[in-house]
């Protein structure tokens, strides 16, 4: 670990960058009614954000408020506060904390009052506990409600008919509602400058994900990666503020890989790298940096991640495209990580493995998310059979206390770093015992879930 | 026919014979009827879906038997099932797994999941990995309802599914067999719209078990067989003249997907709820109307689809609010309250349940709220609980 002092240091670039974005953006929104802003409640994956900024609308991401109250440890009220208003125990988290938030004066991130939507964009992207949400907001709001229905890549394949089917949604209900709202019609010079300027930080953020394939890898692609992507997957995608965030991060990271440096925590940079994984879902956020730290005491870096993804894939090549700019908007909606079936989910976290060299891949199962959830079993099953290294399995939730047993989950995290250490000292012994002319394949390994 | 007074206990009356007959399929977790049919049609073959909705008029046309897949409804073990799915996820999938994975799906060549939920939704990918000899496939629907939009992709979407199925079966397709096949399916609704509209007028006639088991082997007889099947059990039981007891009227709500044990439904209707109207195999039910049987018979069940579609938490509702549509339904069905029975973990049923509630209160109209789980095995809390509820709306329309 380094010494607080350059973990303070380290502090000055980007982090520091981002920390005065996110200000500005949520005292904008303090500010929206009294300056005639129009402001816009929508979602993170699938969000269409260049085309809030070619109108000048101010978006609000419940999801965010949410994962906020999780980390300053205000959720486990607004949860209760929800039950208590007749939501069921069983059904997403996120949803509950926001109606919480909501039913107990909707007091944001920065503790000042969040302004009531003018328009909620439904943008039906990867899960369908979205449509409820909006169900459920819509009577709380005098405003009306654009729906954005993104078909899922059951086949995985995003057809052009399903293209052409978002596209038209865009132009039939989407433009309309915003230009209803503001006054305005859609500037599309300003729509495909603000996609052209997504493109550079796009580029940016995938040499700062992909830089986990060194070692040691100058990131963590998970507790540090979910800092990286806050400003792409929500308000300033498009910005010049983002494409200046983005440089910066790249810069300070290529600085690190320099320096040979390994990932900053917040308990200062991990020194020595001792196990590589990939994670699989979304991480806990009452407890996120307890949860950081069960594997950074341990040495274990996370070098390539899903959740990661959860607001755009773009290490497959998708980059936002200026000239085509309702349809990029419409393909970027469906490539998000959760609206990609289970075979593609499969296929990239093996492939992860292979190319980040992982030691293996742990995943974080939600109690909330169905969309991640349903399934994972079977994608450690795979992933383990295709790949050859060690799966784990631990339980917790985004943004419910209760479901975070810390105990526990460091006993199994433990646990599994041991396999594969042990994996390791056998791979060794039997290196030492004979020594193979071809590599032999992995062996597919049963399926170990700990429990 | 011959009411059960009449038959002094010595031989079945008719309709116990036809509820045995529905009964023996609701039973019938190895699918033998589906191996009859097949063996009976040279070795044709039949195609699997999941709840709620997928129109099986494509299946038909393509010459295979439609076979609707709701779980295991409490009458498998769960031995593997459980290994595949986290604790917090509801019955159906683990139910679907074991009965895919011990076999009794394997005279099946194709399985559509359509879109519902997430846990379906995924349950499709996990399909195409387990059985990748099998056809698979997702079956979005549109959540938007502008014929030129949303009716169009479905088309689209519908016009690949056929192409597919086709495929699958060896026929050629045909908008001729494709509107035969929406005309018998149309008879079908019929016959089961008269049903409804009986149980609503007369719900002591059709106990609401029976009207489910009548529903339910929909799921596996060919549809001209189901049309005469709910023929025969309307016959029989208005000629049974049933004692009318002093029930209250219930819409149940919330069981669109994993479906409730048929004790369950017994349980309701023993503890002095008439059921009126539900959405149990609602897929059965769906369209509301026939579907034209001039013109492109794709464009047409797109457009049923767009115009008349009930209403259920796996659809989008445009206008007013969820609660609207159940409401109206209440009214339409003369019912005194809404029993709210959802799954247990089931994000969709669940999630909109405090609007549903809030707009009965705000019509005044009474409901009790329970969760079940297909393999619910115990029933004397909900005999209580909708005892209770029965009497209260009794006492409610003396005051
Ligand atoms: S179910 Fe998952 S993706 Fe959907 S709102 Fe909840 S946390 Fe987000
Ligand atoms: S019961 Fe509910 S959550 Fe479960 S599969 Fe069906 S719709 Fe989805």
């Amino acid at each position: 670990m380094s010494t607080p002092q350059e973990a303070a240091s380290a502090k000055d670039g980007s982090m520091i960058k981002q920390k005065e974005m996110i200000a500005g953006h949520f005292s904008a929104l303090t500010r929206a009614k009294a300056e005639g802003k129009k402001v816009v409640y929508t979602f993170v994956p699938g969000n269409i954000t260049e085309l809030l900024l070619a109108f000048d609308v101010l978006p609000v991401y419940p999801e965010i408020n949410a994962l906020q109250s999780g980390m300053r440890k205000k959720s486990g009220a607004y949860i209760a506060e929800a039950e208590r208003l007749g939501h069921s125990e069983d059904v997403c988290t996120y949803v509950k904390c926001d109606i919480g938030m909501l039913k107990s004066g909707n007091f944001g991130p920065t503790g000042e009052k969040l302004p009531e939507p003018d328009l909620l964009l439904l943008s039906y992207t990867g899960c369908f506990t979205f449509m409820k949400w909006f169900e459920l907001l819509k009577r709380e709001y005098d405003c009306p409600v654009a729906m954005m229905h993104v078909p899922y890549q059951g086949d995985g394949v995003f057809t052009p008919e399903m293209r052409d089917y978002v596209v038209a949604q865009l132009r039939t209900e989407v433009v309309p509602a915003l230009e209803a709202l503001t006054g305005k019609k859609l500037d599309e010079a300003k729509l495909s400058e603000a996609l052209a300027r997504s493109r550079v930080a796009e580029d940016d953020l995938v040499a700062v994900l992909e830089s986990a394939k060194r070692r040691p890898s100058p990131i963590d692609a998970y507790f540090g990666g979910v800092y990286y992507i806050g400003p792409i997957f929500t308000s300033f995608r498009g910005t010049e503020a983002a494409v200046d965030y983005y440089r910066t991060l790249r810069a300070e990271v290529d600085e690190r890989v320099r320096l040979g440096l390994g990932p900053l925590t917040p308990d200062g940079a991990i020194t020595h790298e001792k196990y590589r994984l990939v994670i699989e879902g979304p991480p806990n956020w009452t407890n996120f940096q307890e949860f950081w730290k069960m594997f950074s005491s341990e040495g274990a870096v996370v070098v390539a991640s899903s959740y990661t993804k959860v607001g755009g894939v773009y290490d497959n090549g998708f980059r936002h495209d200026p000239e085509r700019p309702l349809e990029t908007l419409a393909e970027y909606c469906a490539g998000c990580y959760t609206n990609l079936n289970l075979p593609t989910r499969i296929d990239m976290l093996s492939r992860y493995v292979r190319e980040y060299e992982a030691d293996g891949l742990l995943i974080n199962s939600v109690k909330s998310c169905n969309s991640f959830s349903a399934g994972q079993l079977l994608i450690l099953r795979e992933v383990e059979a295709r790949t050859g290294v060690p799966g784990g399995f631990i339980e917790t939730d985004l943004v419910d206390p209760r479901y975070f047993s810390a105990a526990n989950i460091k006993n199994r995290i433990e646990s599994y770093l041991q396999m594969i250490e042990q994996k390791r000292r056998n791979a060794s012994t039997r290196a030492h015992a004979a020594t193979p002319t071809v590599a032999p394949p992995r062996p597919a390994k049963k399926l170990e879930v700990l429990r | 026919m011959t009411n059960e007074a009449e038959s002094g206990g010595a031989a079945p009356s008719a309709v116990d014979e036809v509820v045995a007959r529905a009964e023996a399929l609701y039973h019938d977790v190895e699918l033998s009827s589906v191996q009859r049919w097949r063996d009976a049609h040279g070795g044709a073959k039949a195609v699997g879906y999941m709840p709620i909705y997928v129109p099986r008029e494509l299946i038909h046309a393509a010459g295979m038997l439609p076979v609707g897949l709701m779980g295991g409804r409490g009458q498998v073990e769960i031995i593997r099932g459980d290994a595949w799915f986290q604790s917090y996820i509801c019955q159906i999938p683990r139910s679907t797994i074991e009965l895919a994975l011990t076999g009794r799906y394997a005279l099946l060549d194709g399985f559509l999941f359509p879109s519902i939920c997430d846990v379906i939704r995924n349950l499709s990918g996990m399909w195409k990995v387990l059985f990748p000899e099998k056809y698979v496939r997702y079956l979005d629907v549109p959540q938007n309802y502008d014929p030129d939009v949303g009716g169009r992709f479905f088309g689209s979407e519908l016009r690949s599914l056929y192409a597919d199925l086709c495929a699958l079966s060896g026929e050629a397709p045909s908008d001729e067999r494709l509107r035969a096949s929406i005309a018998l399916y149309n008879d079908n609704r019929r016959s089961i719209g008269r049903l409804m509209e009986l149980r609503a007028t007369e719900p002591w006639s059709v106990p609401a078990w029976e009207v489910y088991l009548a529903l339910y082997a929909g799921n596996l007889l060919p549809v001209e067989e189901h049309t005469a099947l709910v023929d025969a059990y309307i016959a029989a039981a208005r000629a049974a003249s049933r004692p009318r007891r002093d029930n209250a009227r219930v819409v149940l709500s919330g069981a669109f997907c994993e479906q409730p044990p048929l004790e369950l439904i017994r349980t309701l209707e023993l503890a002095g709820c008439y059921v009126v109207a539900d959405d149990m195999a609602l897929g059965r039910r769906w369209p509301e109307g026939d579907i034209e049987v001039t013109g492109d018979p794709i464009a047409a069940i797109a457009e049923a689809f767009i115009t008349r579609s009930p209403a259920t938490a796996a659809r989008y509702e445009p206008h007013g609010d969820r609660g609207a549509p159940l409401v109206q339904l209440v009214r339409k069905s003369h019912a005194e309250g809404v029993v709210l029975a959802a799954p247990s973990f089931c994000d969709p049923a669940l999630l909109e349940q405090p609007i549903l509630q809030d707009s009965l209160d705000k019509e005044r109209l009474p409901w009790t709220a329970f969760k079940y789980s297909e393999n619910l095995g115990q029933f004397q809390v909900i005999r209580e609980q909708a005892g209770t509820f029965a009497d209260s709306i009794k006492l409610w329309s003396e005051a």
